[in-house]
């Protein structure tokens, strides 16, 4: 099950800083906040939040008729029941954050149950990073068959590919459910109780599920993630105009097909839709395309995953209207400039996918009666995840993790903040460094990062009176990555040559997503560029391209070097 | 691929030592690549040539202490684009990594003078900048006198005569530069725009046929007279892999001294490559004599109202189609066919150093009078190369007469995506015996029909023309 969490995260967008969540080709008027050194308090960009309650799958399981409570013993794990309450924690909300929040909750000891509206495993499971994922495992093997160059290359000889949309469809699908039934189980193993409905605050330390079930916790957290955000103007109608919702199960691959915001989601879409033989128009608010990844990742992505691909793209515009495809007539796109608001142009397409962010999903969970106020949707939290009511101050036991606070949008952020707050309530002051999350995008090849953009780090040393230093290496020159034929790919690393500490690191490559967790490690223990650059690393493997840029990076030599542990006679 | 921007002017951060390489670059200062320079009268380093000062040419820059030549790996900029002063242009490859080059100057990039995938010297001339944009042709015509890759386009040869029709070897003609009527918007998809500025194709010259009128790759590659390349992969698989075994063998015998070697013209490949698709087809022939007395006296008859011959045969097999319809049909998939909705007849035309199909369309149905002046019309475009794509591709059945030149028979190759094709020979005074055994002479034309045996059979093809015997010997229906 660790697999699940560890399964990324694709769907639920990342509100890096400068990563706007409107990376959208939609009505966001509002400058990308560039917050420089991590991350912004809340994200923005929606203006109403009333407007979920239509979309929201949770309004379709009140009627649902069993609300099983899962009865499992506590015998086998669960803490010891409490005084007076009846949890020590309660999650609402069974996504990838609250599963991960159980999970060390009941390792911790504390009587935990988790409430779930909808199915477990929230976006992620369901509806996001797993499926996409699946997808994109297509989608990486069609480019490869069809790309004759490269099969040459290799001497294989492979007669034409073609694919059975139902069955990349039903890839997609029967992996969500295996994820799903291994979160589940994993959760049941050690006694976590399943309440089956939908979950509000009541009160203080008291939560309703269901109909009309109270339940009394001394902890509670909220954990509701986030839904598709479609901006005004845009009908969605689940067949030509789609959402990443309907996309992931792939009921058509239309033969063109416009993809509204070119943030991640959209890149990973377009990367399985031109796979599998759509062409992609992009329609982008901000004047360049992949806003939020490092500028110079962003270029060389777009030199290899857009320009050759057979897409083109609209930036500097937003989608003001989009009617689906209906009376014999095409999607219409109607586009504005985004600055001026001026009519720009129409388009004609056969679909288009609203990849515009997402949206917290917080309505209706009774935060009135706590007097909290969402910001745009979502949920204020200080930097420990204890939510902060309308007149700014704490409101005791109550914590909100994930999509819902809006601090960092990706499925392994939430769970880590859930096991933060765990940490917190069962004792032990813990903050997260928010910095030291990596993120990534599972395009062919991979873009992943950790910490600051050169830009960002720049200011940021401006500001604080340090030097910043970058350092590159090229896949070309990495053994394992040329002989994959995969020498396409860039690595950088942005780091302080006083001290050689690691500010941030971004990779465009094969494989990028699995090997930017040696530089976040790093990040997160505080290991300095100095010490890391002589541990050793197996030849060949293409996390010698991450060695490289260690051994590359000139640190001054006054910077202090981390004692190497005590010698071991082998 | 490329590390772009920075740094491959502080070649001493470049570690030599193993096989890899790094860019180590301090932020602060960001070193930017360019290598221009400019080109004036007086520095004529290379060859004699006087361009003016506002022409620069672009150098293939030096990225590495070792680099000695450098590839192209594509160019960002394509001629007659606007730079802006640090814009990259070009993407090259040195022996480590590949780079951008960025320009230091505004202006526009007139000329590639080393194409992509090309590899040239470092300090070598790349590209032209000019920095207006009417330097720009100016630029050019330096451009090409002085490369040695070839950049001159293929010219398309000049307005060919329009005689009759030999050889039936189907082409897609050369580009056709046509103006679009209409103020409707033209709507092409990604990829078709992209293959337009990669062929240079005027987009808004395209006929588009792909859904709600939109132009698609397929039709752009068309208009660019290249054979549509394989189907993009769709749910149901392409065909197996192609026959094998073919012709590759390079031991040709040398060239006789003297001789020249004279390269296809964009036609000439065309139909090269048409008859060598053509010969994946499965065909056969099937002959008929068919008696003219009544068809020549009928066309002595509308002769003067303007009705030409072919435009007679078009109509008589339009109306033998009609009635046989799979005769009509085509298979392009080698899995499934296709039956036509309509009754597209292509007669092929000999034009000056080449060969083109004009499309008479819905033969069946416009009348010997219509078709013959939409004939005389389809004539004087071929001769103008004014044909627009669907004016030469989409016939469903092709007529090829030679008869004119006496030929008595021949034999036509079928071309791909169709389902048959008539060979038309002389219709000459012939002694024919009738069933009691007297004997006269009659006018006689021998028509051979090729066609696709995976979806046309013997006796369909028998029958069709049996049919078209008829409506040429009793031709009064053809006026109706």
């Amino acid at each position: 099950m660790q697999s699940a969490m560890a399964l990324s995260f694709s769907q639920t967008s990342f509100t890096r800083p400068n990563h706007v969540l409107g990376s959208s080709g939609s009505v966001f008027s509002t400058p990308r906040s560039l917050r420089f050194c991590g991350l912004r308090r809340e994200a923005f960009g929606f203006s109403t939040s009333n407007q979920l309650a239509t979309r929201s799958n949770r309004i379709q399981f009140l009627s649902r008729k069993s609300f099983q409570v899962s009865a499992s013993a506590s015998s086998n794990g669960n803490g010891a029941p409490p005084k007076s309450f009846d949890y020590d924690l309660i999650i609402i909300g069974a996504g990838v954050g609250g599963h991960g929040a159980a999970l060390h909750a009941v390792e911790k000891g504390l009587k935990t149950a988790i409430i779930e509206g909808d199915v477990v495993g929230g976006t992620c499971v369901n509806r996001g990073c797993v499926p996409s994922k699946a997808l994109l495992a297509v989608s990486g093997r069609m480019r490869e068959l069809q790309n004759e160059h490269h099969m040459k290359s290799f001497g294989l000889q492979v007669s034409a590919a073609g694919y059975d949309r139902q069955g990349v469809a039903d890839h997609a699908n029967n992996l969500a459910t295996k994820i799903r039934n291994n979160l589940t189980n994993s959760m049941k193993a050690i006694g976590v109780d399943i309440l089956t409905g939908f979950g509000s605050v009541l009160g203080p330390q008291k939560v309703k599920y269901g109909k009309d079930n109270i339940i009394t916790a001394k902890d509670i957290i909220i954990a509701t993630g986030s839904v598709p955000f479609v901006p005004k103007g845009i009908e969605v109608d689940g067949k030509t105009v789609i959402t990443s919702d309907h996309a992931l199960k792939l009921e058509s691959v239309p033969e063109w097909i416009a993809i509204v915001g070119s943030g991640y989601i959209g890149l990973e879409f377009s990367d399985v839709y031109t796979a599998l033989g759509s062409e992609v128009t992009f329609i982008e608010a901000l004047d360049q395309l992949m806003p939020g990844f490092d500028p110079e990742i962003s270029k060389l992505a777009q030199r290899v995953l857009i320009n050759p691909r057979k897409i083109d793209y609209h930036t500097g515009v937003f989608a003001s209207k989009i009617t689906p495809a209906r009376d014999g007539k095409p999607v219409l796109i109607e586009l504005i400039d985004a600055k001026t608001k001026e009519p720009k142009d129409t388009l004609e397409v056969d679909a288009a996918l609203i990849a515009t962010g997402r949206a917290p999903f917080t309505n209706g969970l009774g935060l009135e009666n706590v007097n909290v106020v969402t910001q745009r949707g979502f949920i204020p939290v200080d930097e420990r995840m204890r939510v902060i009511d309308g007149k700014g101050t704490l409101v005791p036991n109550l914590y909100c993790i994930g999509d819902a606070n809006g601090k960092l949008m990706l499925a392994h952020a939430a769970s880590a903040q859930g096991i933060s707050v765990v940490e917190q309530v069962s004792g032990r002051d813990h903050v997260l460094n928010h910095l030291s999350i990596p993120a990534a995008c599972f395009t062919h090849p991979e873009i992943s990062m950790v910490g600051l953009t050169e830009p960002q780090a720049k200011e940021k040393g401006e500001k604080e009176g340090f030097k910043v230093s970058v350092v590159k290496t090229s896949f070309k020159a990495n053994t394992k990555a040329l002989a994959e034929n995969e020498g396409e790919g860039i690595a950088k690393m942005i780091y302080r040559p006083d001290n050689g500490e690691i500010l941030g690191v971004h990779i465009f490559g094969l494989h990028a997503a699995d090997l930017i967790h040696e530089a976040s490690n790093a990040i997160a223990l505080g290991t300095r560029i100095q010490d890391i650059k002589l541990a050793v690393h197996a030849h060949p493997t293409l996390s010698e391209v991450l060695d490289e840029l260690f051994k590359a990076a000139k640190v001054e030599s006054h910077a202090t070097t981390r004692t190497v542990s005590e010698k071991v006679v082998v | 691929m490329a590390v772009s921007s920075s740094s491959f002017l502080s070649t001493a951060s470049l570690t030599n030592s193993k096989s890899n390489i790094s860019f180590a670059s301090s932020v602060s200062p960001s070193l930017r690549s360019v290598v221009f320079r400019s080109t004036t009268p007086a520095t004529s380093h290379r060859r004699s040539m006087t361009v003016r000062s506002k022409i620069r040419e672009i150098f293939m820059p030096a990225l590495s202490s070792t680099m000695t030549e450098g590839k192209i790996v594509s160019w960002i900029k394509t001629e007659g684009e606007k730079l802006a002063k640090g814009e990259s242009v070009v993407v090259v490859e040195s022996d480590k990594a590949d780079m951008d080059v960025e320009t230091f100057y505004d202006g526009y990039l007139a000329a590639i003078v080393v194409g992509e995938g090309e590899t040239a010297p470092v300090g070598a001339a790349i590209g032209l900048l000019a920095e207006t944009e009417a330097e720009i042709e100016e630029a050019k015509s330096k451009a090409a006198s002085k490369s040695s890759s070839s950049v001159a386009e293929a010219v398309v040869p000049s307005p060919p005569p329009v005689t009759s029709s030999p050889a039936p070897a189907i082409a897609q003609p050369a580009p056709v530069t046509a103006v679009s009527d209409g103020p409707r918007k033209t709507v092409a998809t990604p990829y078709a725009k992209k293959l337009a500025k990669q062929h240079k194709v005027d987009i808004e010259s395209v006929a588009g046929t792909g859904p709600f009128g939109r132009i698609t790759a397929s039709d752009v590659e068309t208009a660019a007279g290249i054979a549509p390349s394989k189907s993009s992969i769709a749910p149901p698989p392409p065909p197996p892999p192609p026959v094998t075994a073919k012709a590759t063998t390079t031991n040709l015998p040398p060239l006789l001294p003297d001789s020249s070697i004279v390269p296809f013209t964009a036609m000439q490949s065309a139909v090269s490559k048409n008859m060598i698709e053509s010969l994946s087809v499965p065909t056969f022939r099937v002959g008929y004599p068919v008696n003219t007395d009544a068809l020549d006296a009928l066309y002595e008859k509308v002769k003067p109202k303007g009705v030409t011959m072919t435009a007679l045969l078009a109509k008589a097999a339009g109306m033998a189609l009609a009635q046989h319809p799979v005769v009509n049909a085509s298979c392009k998939d080698g899995k499934s066919f296709s039956y036509n909705s309509s009754i597209n007849i292509a007669v092929a035309v000999a034009i000056n150093g080449g060969l083109i199909t004009p499309v008479l369309q819905d033969a069946d149905k416009l009348d010997l009078y219509l078709l013959s002046q939409k004939w005389k019309e389809l004539v004087g475009k071929a001769r103008s190369k004014q044909l627009q794509p669907h004016e030469y591709n989409s016939g469903t059945f092709t007529l090829s007469n030679l008869g004119m030149f006496g030929v008595d028979r021949f034999d036509a190759i079928l071309p791909p995506g169709q389902g048959a094709i008539m060979a038309v020979g002389a219709s000459k005074p012939t002694v024919v015996a009738d069933k009691d055994g007297f004997f006269s002479v009659k006018n006689t034309m021998l028509v051979n029909v090729t066609a696709d045996h995976r979806i046309v059979y013997g006796a369909d093809l028998a029958a069709f023309l049996q049919t078209f015997a008829k409506i040429i010997e009793n031709p009064d229906s053809l006026t109706l």
